[in-house]
């Protein structure tokens, strides 16, 4: 066998391409990220705001566009495609083609002055060419790599470009292509997908009514930083538009098409596009037009009510819309059908809910790579593994292998990382350097000289603040030295310019005024390390989230609290200290809790990157809830899956099972846990995968129980796979204990199994005849296919409102269901021989003691919650925890292993690093004033305070820093002011109570 | 509420007087409340101005007074419901703390309620808005702080 290479090609820069490389980089590999663009970010950086928090997309995105861009393990291929591949899993040789963009990358600054006298004018492909861009240009202003490039197809080649660049990075002689090879062991494709040509759809008259727009061209109009500078303008005339529609569905769900699946996303987009919307207009006026809303993630729900209660949007159910026609004003008028009839209502702006299709690079991949493509032109995968393509060695993640949303795209990323740590595990640290920081200057004794950024974040703080008086203001203050402000604070050209401030006047401080610490702090703490300054040399003020975002409609006044925000900042900062760190070592091993489907898939993914894993079973069996389920939609029995499983993990050397065992007691943190199990033993860790997975909800409804005739649908899964099935009339009842006031959310896997059951039916038994009652079917992806059959098959659909769900009874020894079907608007009566109760998800109980445990937090379901719902679904705000399946929410069997193989990699991230580093901001104890009287031992938690006989009879108290976890309530016990928080000294808090009162603003 | 008692005429603020709020967030909930209060757009009075601190356990009583006696009408501590502090049991002792903090207040003549201790959980931003705005207007009717406007030290 070849030898292994530590590198990975991962092809595709958007969300999933960046996640995937950041875990492998922090995992040890060499990452090459290769993109057709200029830029990474993928369509994601065209996003206003993302659902269901309705965060802005740049401001989440931002950090990892820089992080990526500035690993010094990923090296970014922009502007190339792959051309072939040799060699096998482990040791590849791929072909690559980069296009010339004739800017030297070592040598553009990013200024922009080319792009200033470039006297040609094209369309920017990036703001759907709804805005212009020079032929010399960067996409968006928060691009990365910051680099100019030249479109060929624009540039005349007149030099005015060349001529001013003072950096003389532009050279017209570059060959216009060059092939090289790339060595990697693995290859990851995260080429995302491309929006579907509305024009296709000439029934919509894209492309022809100048008020018709795609839902990515309206995120461009929402986007602050878009076409349109975040007015919501229709294209025709610039008029704010009062009345808009969105058509869901176009060229998804589609036989015209031939794009017969579902894109997933659309559904949720559109709900939180009209939101958005109406903050920008608030009497504005929106429609959603769609067949079923497919709000099937975590708390999407609750999001669709909230849309539909609290913002007023209009959402018309079962509408296909037939056509539209423009009129004289340029207004739409919009036909479709609803109760029968055919009404017409006019709009003055439509939004087509374009869907997904293969990105347009898929072929060429296929072609280069030797991968399958299914029959819509996605990338092939098989049932269970998700994560694999057809071809070994080569991994795929995100929309390419199905259209999805970005927090399933990003979970597949790093479960694809995963992967790719099992087969690349021992070549690790082989073509990487770990990351140095310059030497740390020291600024003790010095004056405090401190920079302040003050953010403009688009219009998000610049709408509301005066960014500029704050500027200003700054500069007044004592111990400032320098102010400017930015457009974007976070993005990499900033960065590079604070480096460059903080070197050039030797600032000894800083303080970025923007957005929340809880998400930037680690980005800029990271920056003034670069520039060679201790990282708690650092301040925030959050102007955003806590000023201009919640004054909207007050600016004077909101004005006046940023500049006391960045004063009180500026408080604190002349009172910065540098901190020192101290390194902890990382115990290589992982403790997963839970042994179903999920945390199986976990502990092997993880013992396959050489680690050892615990693995606490409750039962006295592995497996789950998985046990129960013996058929799946594609076929696969998930017994064989299971068996197969079960027996890897019973074989593998590296893990360790505790059956009939759980947590009992846990001690410690990040890299160094030590568990009490059930079982008596006691195990040390470096980190937690928790995979204690849900429950089926026991139906209170629909006279379950008392009749044996109405069942659980796992029960009529468990007959048909047992023979045991014989009933003639069956009805599947839809959403049982989901979606409804005790629990808002929908259970997102019981369309699949009301097919995967009402299919097997119509197979084996034609004779039988199959009611689903439901209320919106949600087999998204290419389940979509499925319903399809089903209703080719004559399973009958029936479509209820909540307001009148079916009715069950028994009479004369009969079950009879009324229920009244939303199409035909009549009451329908069904005799069925067997009901089945599509009972929802319901998380597990253990959750809450759980939860206090591993102090983290929980939905108010009682799901875990997640660091960030968007963009780390795996992790937990504390580090080292980690979470996938259904402990998280409610999901597919395939997407349980993808999850899984995510929490192992990002929990890979910790363990393959040998060491972590402690917070600077713990607590010491000035052992001179310390009177010994141990209140601070009583109060920590932590068992990081403890009296110490430091002489014969005299105790004192110590600290230990690794245990210490920073809180201060020690500090604030502490009746003899003996104990400091680091970074939140009790003089700095007083300084900044001072600057919040100081009105005149003297200090 | 003997603060109110002791409000002078003309103390009440008169025009163009607001209430000047100092709060203390922990860091894990409250604080991320205020974020999500923010990406939500709740609005809320511009009146507040949020310390962070890593947990309302941190909060010294000390804090509390020094705030009001620089002049701050009222003073705002928040952090993680019950249970739910990120280090175990520090709301828990910002709750003893903060109300003997209050008792002395009222001895002080300052008034328990120009102080307020409230859980605000990291998914609440329209608890955290709401507390804003309710504190806000609650310190709008108590009025000024007297300790600013020449009210006596002691009750
Ligand atoms: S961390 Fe929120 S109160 Fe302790």
């Amino acid at each position: 066998m070849t030898e292994k290479v530590g590198a990975v090609l991962v092809i595709g820069g958007g969300p999933a391409g960046i996640q995937a490389s950041l875990d492998l980089a922090e995992m040890g590999l060499k990452v090459y990220l290769l993109d057709e663009r200029t830029t990474i970010g993928g369509n994601m950086a065209r996003l206003d705001k993302t659902f269901p928090t309705n965060d802005c997309s740049m401001c989440i995105l931002s950090p990892k566009l820089v992080a990526a861009g500035r690993h010094p393990n990923i090296q970014l291929i922009m502007n190339a495609e792959v051309k072939g591949i040799t060699g096998e899993p482990g040791n590849f040789k791929v072909r690559m083609k980069r296009y010339a963009t004739y800017v030297d990358e070592t040598k553009c600054t990013g200024c922009g002055v080319c792009a200033e006298h470039c006297p040609i004018e094209g369309v920017n492909e990036f703001d759907m060419d709804l805005a212009p861009k020079r032929a010399i240009y960067i996409p968006f202003p928060q691009a990365v790599p910051l680099v100019f490039a030249i479109d060929p197809g624009l540039c005349i080649g007149c030099g005015e470009c060349k001529q001013f660049c003072k950096a003389d990075a532009i050279v017209y002689d570059y060959e216009s292509e060059v092939e090289s090879d790339l060595s990697v062991g693995a290859v990851l494709l995260a080429p995302g997908y491309d929006l579907v040509d509305p024009k296709v759809k000439t029934e919509y008259g894209y492309g022809k009514f100048p008020n018709v727009v795609s839902n990515l061209d309206f995120e461009r109009i929402l986007s602050a930083s878009g076409p349109t500078a975040g007015h919501v303008i229709r294209p025709s005339d610039g008029d704010v538009p009062k009345r808009i529609a969105f058509i869901q569905c176009v060229g998804s769900r589609d036989a015209q098409t031939g794009n017969t699946y579902c894109s997933s996303y659309c559904c949720m987009a559109a709900l939180k596009q009209a939101v958005i919307a109406k903050e920008h207009t608030e009497d504005l006026e929106a429609h959603i037009y769609f067949m079923d809303i497919r709000a099937f993630g975590k708390q999407f729900e609750e999001y669709v009510t909230r849309a539909e209660e609290e913002y007023g949007v209009h959402l018309h159910r079962n509408n296909r819309i037939a056509n539209l026609v423009e009129d004289s004003n340029g207004d739409l008028i919009l036909r479709y059908h609803e109760e029968a009839e055919i009404f017409e209502e006019k709009f003055d702006l439509v939004i087509l809910s374009a869907g997904a299709r293969p990105p347009r690079e898929a072929k060429s991949l296929a072609k280069a790579l030797g991968i399958k493509l299914n029959k819509f032109g996605f990338c092939e995968t098989d049932g269970f593994t998700p994560l694999d393509s057809s071809a070994p060695g080569i991994f795929v993640c995100g929309a390419f292998s199905a259209p999805k949303d970005i927090p399933d795209s990003v979970a597949q990323a790093s479960g694809a990382a995963g992967k790719i740590a099992g087969l690349l595990g021992e070549v690790k640290n082989t073509l990487v350097q770990p990351k140095e920081y310059p030497a740390e200057i020291d600024v003790s004794g010095q004056e405090p000289r401190i920079g302040v950024f003050v953010c403009h974040c688009g219009i998000n703080i610049g709408g509301v603040v005066d960014v500029p008086a704050v500027m200003e203001y700054a500069k007044t203050l004592p111990g400032v030295a320098y102010a400017e402000q930015n457009l974007y604070t976070c993005s990499q050209d900033t960065q590079e310019k604070i480096k460059e401030v903080i070197e050039e006047l030797k600032l000894n401080r800083v303080i970025v005024a923007s957005c929340t610490p809880r998400t930037h702090e680690p980005l800029f703490r990271n920056t003034v390390r670069e520039a060679g300054l201790n990282q708690y040399l650092f301040e925030m003020a959050n102007i955003r989230d806590q000023c201009s975002w919640v004054h909207m409609k007050e600016p004077v006044k909101a004005t006046e609290k940023a500049k006391t925000l960045v004063r009180m900042a500026v408080a604190k900062a002349r009172l910065l200290e540098p901190l020192p760190v101290s390194k902890v070592q990382v115990e290589p091993s992982a403790l997963v809790l839970g042994g179903g489907i999920a945390g199986m898939s976990a502990a092997i993914a993880i013992a396959n990157g050489g680690y050892n894993v615990h693995i606490v079973e409750k039962s006295d069996r592995f497996g789950g809830h998985l046990n129960t389920i013996y058929h799946t939609l594609t076929g696969l029995d998930p017994q064989e899956v299971l068996e197969e499983t079960r027996k890897e993990i019973e074989e593998d050397e590296k893990i360790t099972v505790h059956l009939n065992s759980t947590l009992e007691q846990l001690s410690g943190y990040l890299g160094n846990f030590e568990s009490k199990l059930s079982d008596g033993s006691t195990v040390k860790h470096g980190i937690i995968v928790v995979a204690t997975g849900g429950l089926e909800y026991e139906p209170k409804e629909y006279m379950y129980g008392e009749d044996e005739m109405i069942i659980p649908q796992t029960e009529l899964g468990r007959r048909l796979a047992k023979g045991e099935f014989d009933a003639k009339n069956v009805a599947v009842i839809q959403c049982v204990g989901s979606r409804n006031e005790e629990y808002p959310n929908c259970s997102r896997i019981c369309c699949f199994t009301a097919m995967a059951n009402a299919l097997r039916i119509k197979k084996e038994h034609p004779e039988t005849s199959v009611y689903v009652l439901y209320r919106d079917i949600r087999t998204f992806g290419f389940a979509e296919e499925y319903y399809n059959e089903a209703a080719r098959a004559g399973v009958l659909f029936v479509r209820w409102d909540p307001e009148s769900p079916p009715v069950v009874t028994k009479e004369n020894g009969q079950i009879v269901i009324r229920v009244t079907e939303q199409f035909i608007e009549d009451e329908i009566v069904i005799k069925p021989d067997l009901v089945v109760l599509n009972a929802g998800v319901r998380a597990n109980p253990d959750n809450e003691e759980l939860a206090k445990m591993l102090k983290v937090p929980r939905t108010e379901e009682g799901y875990f919650l997640e660091a960030h719902m968007k963009l780390r679904p795996v992790d937990f705000a504390t580090d080292g925890i980690f979470l996938c399946g259904l402990a998280h929410s409610p999901r597919l069997i395939w997407e349980s292993i993808a999850m899984a193989n995510a929490a192992a990699a990002r929990a890979m991230t910790v363990l393959s690093k040998g060491e972590v580093e402690s917070e600077g901001a713990t607590s010491v104890v000035d052992a001179d004033k310390c009177r010994g009287c141990g209140d601070c031992e009583e109060a920590c938690e932590f068992g990081a305070a403890r009296l110490v006989e430091v002489e014969p009879g005299v105790m004192k108290s110590q600290i230990n820093e690794i245990l210490c976890k920073g809180c201060g309530t020690c500090v604030a016990t502490c009746c003899n002011r003996a104990i400091t928080l680091r970074h939140f000294r009790s003089e700095q808090i007083m300084q900044m109570i001072q600057a919040a009162l100081d009105l005149e603003g003297k200090t | 509420m003997s603060s109110e008692g002791e409000k002078k005429p003309g103390s009440t603020g008169g025009e163009g007087w607001e209430p000047n709020i100092v709060a203390f967030c922990c860091n894990w909930c409250s604080y991320a409340g205020a974020d999500l209060a923010g990406v939500s757009r709740f609005q809320y009075p511009p009146n507040i101005k949020v310390i962070r601190v890593m947990c309302s356990g941190r909060v010294e009583p000390q804090f509390v007074l020094r705030a009001l006696e620089l002049g701050a009408d009222g003073v705002l501590i928040t952090g993680c419901h019950i249970g739910d502090c990120h280090y175990l049991s520090g709301n828990e002792k910002a709750e003893v703390r903060m109300k003997m903090t209050a008792d002395l207040l009222e001895m002080l003549g300052i008034g328990r309620d120009r102080m307020r201790l409230e859980w605000i959980s990291a998914s609440e931003g329209e608890k955290f808005a709401e507390t804003m705005r309710e504190f806000t207007e609650r310190i709008r009717e108590l009025g000024p702080n007297p300790l600013t406007n020449g009210g006596e030290d002691s009750g």
